[in-house]
């Protein structure tokens, strides 16, 4: 698993695209063998910093290299050792399903007889061999997401970047893709995935960087970034000023966020605190629930998603 | 921290390896799977121009220059095909693949450059003018209307002439902001050459200032000179300058269109 073998490094990496900073300044390393997660709403800049990585967005300022290489330099090679699952369905329409592995195999310069076989074995894999000769355009969107992967791997990559892998996929394709992901964490590939769902980021990643703004505001394991931020559990009540002041008193060290006519209370005191208040203070319509990523995100910037 | 550059892209002459083959041969693979849709149709479009220009208002036409009318045009034919043949593909066609399609975006992930997938392109648009103008060679072979072995040099001047049309074609393509776009070199530039550049009567028999316009600025002129001496047998030096105006404006299209559709895809 994850080592202490420094894959990918940023240093003060920025990407401006006319007057916009869509990353701006951002520091982070990748180990060997980890699976991280940027995580953050539409427009944080996960999408453009994992498009830096595969060299397909040049930088605008800062360092970032890849197995010790620049992408400004050396972005062959590294394309060499990458594979990419954009968000974006570019399969190509005019070829069946298997042509779309052979094709993008020859890109690599992959012999034919071994692309054959990868294309294949990845079929297998994500359980699409029955489809091998059906035309793209006629996949279902989560075949044709799990096709994006499966054409990720053709090249047998050191590094996986995955943007977005499960967008717009119900909840079954989406476990069937989760499946798969952690099953290629097992084989030891590096993943880099990008997300805006919380539950995602938290049962795939072994490490989190939290995304807003073109910035990094938060990194670390899961578990750990809700242990320091939001601790166990999370209260929730209607926003009713008498009962804000009295959980006020109680819990002057407390959190308190409003989210339309909700507050959400945070502690770190442990488990249990909320309900012996409850007791004490009968209020209806109350809801006490594990803390989550979620409540991280919105605790650490301060209003909710974005669209 | 420095500032790397304030235009992430800046003009050059593009660095290309054997990876452009593998662009090439992604759409000589779908061409092959749609053969019969492509091919055919291109087939019968020179018999008809034949019949009806060649054979109905040939024989109004006493002769052209002391050449059967027929003879006259069938050479326009082959560089007519040519034109279209490479400029469609590198307008609409590759338009389509990098709108639409994303197959740019997709290739662009492997260890092939932008540079590689539009020089792939260009190569492609000249491989199929070379296609439908020997397509069209064969047939008015097939009328009789070849007078001389030199017509064997026709499909090098098309895939030449084609590269050429390939590379002023995806520089539209670089700045077209919709696919209706296309309207406009397919009106204002195409026709004005399929009709100008001395295909269906000569050139003289335009006013000198139209006949300067043709042979300074429609490309299509310098190649119906060239397969017309090339197919009847009246090549001579001149021709020599038609073909240096021929390579001297591919590479120049040809390198300005590669950086003008980087300027486009890399942001």
């Amino acid at each position: 698993m994850a080592s202490s073998e420094v894959l990918i490094k940023a240093r003060g990496l920025t990407k401006e695209y006319g007057g916009f900073t869509a990353v701006n300044r951002i520091d982070f390393e990748v180990y060997k063998g980890e699976c991280v997660g940027f995580l953050g709403p539409n427009g944080a800049g996960k999408t453009t910093t994992v498009r830096m990585i595969y060299c397909f967005l040049p930088l605008t300022e800062g360092e970032l290299s890849v197995a010790g290489m620049s992408v400004s330099e050396h972005a062959r090679e590294i394309k060499n050792m990458v594979g990419v699952a954009p968000q974006e369905d570019n399969l190509d329409p005019d070829f069946s399903v298997i042509q779309n592995l052979q094709i993008y195999a020859r890109y690599f310069d992959i012999p034919k007889a071994e692309a054959l076989k990868r294309a294949k074995e990845q079929l297998q894999f994500f359980q699409l061999e029955e489809k091998q000769d059906r035309l793209v355009t006629e996949l279902s969107t989560g075949m044709k997401r799990r096709l994006i992967l499966a054409r990720a791997l053709v090249n047998e990559p050191h590094i996986l970047l995955l943007d977005e892998p499960t967008t717009g996929l119900d909840p079954q394709a989406r476990h069937l893709v989760w499946d798969e992901v952690r099953a290629l964490r097992k084989r030891g590939v590096t993943i880099i995935l990008t997300t805006h769902y919380m539950d995602e980021a938290a049962a795939l990643c072994d490490r989190i960087l939290l995304m807003d703004n073109g910035k990094i505001i938060e990194q670390g394991k899961p578990s750990e970034l809700i242990k320091k931020h939001v601790g166990a559990d999370v209260l929730e009540v209607e926003n009713d000023e008498k009962l804000l002041k009295a959980l006020k008193t109680e819990f002057p060290s407390a959190d308190f966020q409003a989210f339309g006519d909700r507050i959400h209370v945070f502690t770190t005191q442990p488990h249990g605190v909320f309900e012996h208040f409850l007791e004490q203070n009968p209020v209806t319509n109350v809801t006490i629930r594990s803390a989550n990523l979620e409540d991280v995100f919105l605790k650490l910037t301060g209003r909710g998603l974005k669209a | 921290m420095t500032k790397i550059t304030d235009s992430p892209v800046k003009f050059a002459v593009p660095k290309l390896t054997y990876k452009v083959w593998r662009v090439w041969r992604r759409n000589l693979d779908v061409f092959l799977k749609t053969v019969r849709v492509n091919f055919f149709p291109s087939l019968l479009e020179p018999i008809l121009y034949l019949v009806a220009l060649g054979l109905g208002l040939g024989g109004f036409i006493q002769s052209v220059e002391g050449i059967p009318y027929i003879n006259f045009i069938a050479p326009a034919l082959v560089a007519i095909s040519l034109m279209n043949g490479s400029f469609f593909e590198c307008t609409y066609g590759s338009f389509v693949r990098m709108y639409f399609q994303k197959t740019f975006d997709a290739i662009i992930a492997t260890p092939v450059s932008v540079e590689e997938v539009i020089a792939g392109e260009l190569l492609w648009g000249a491989t199929r003018a070379t296609i439908n103008s020997t397509t069209v060679l064969v047939v008015i072979a097939a009328f009789g209307l070849i007078s001389s072995p030199l017509f064997l040099l026709v499909p090098l001047i098309a895939f030449l002439g084609g590269l050429m049309f390939a590379s002023i074609a995806m520089c539209f393509t670089a700045i077209a902001p919709n696919i209706d776009f296309f309207n406009y070199p397919a009106f204002l530039f195409i026709t004005p050459m399929f009709l100008l550049s001395g295909t269906f009567f000569p050139l003289s028999q335009l006013p000198p200032i139209v006949q300067t316009v043709a042979q300074l600025l429609l490309p299509l002129t310098h190649v119906v000179n060239i397969a017309r001496g090339l197919i009847l047998g009246t090549a001579n030096v001149f021709l020599l300058l038609s073909l240096a105006w021929i390579v001297a404006v591919t590479i120049f299209f040809f390198v300005l269109s590669i950086n003008l559709m980087k300027k486009r895809l890399i942001k």
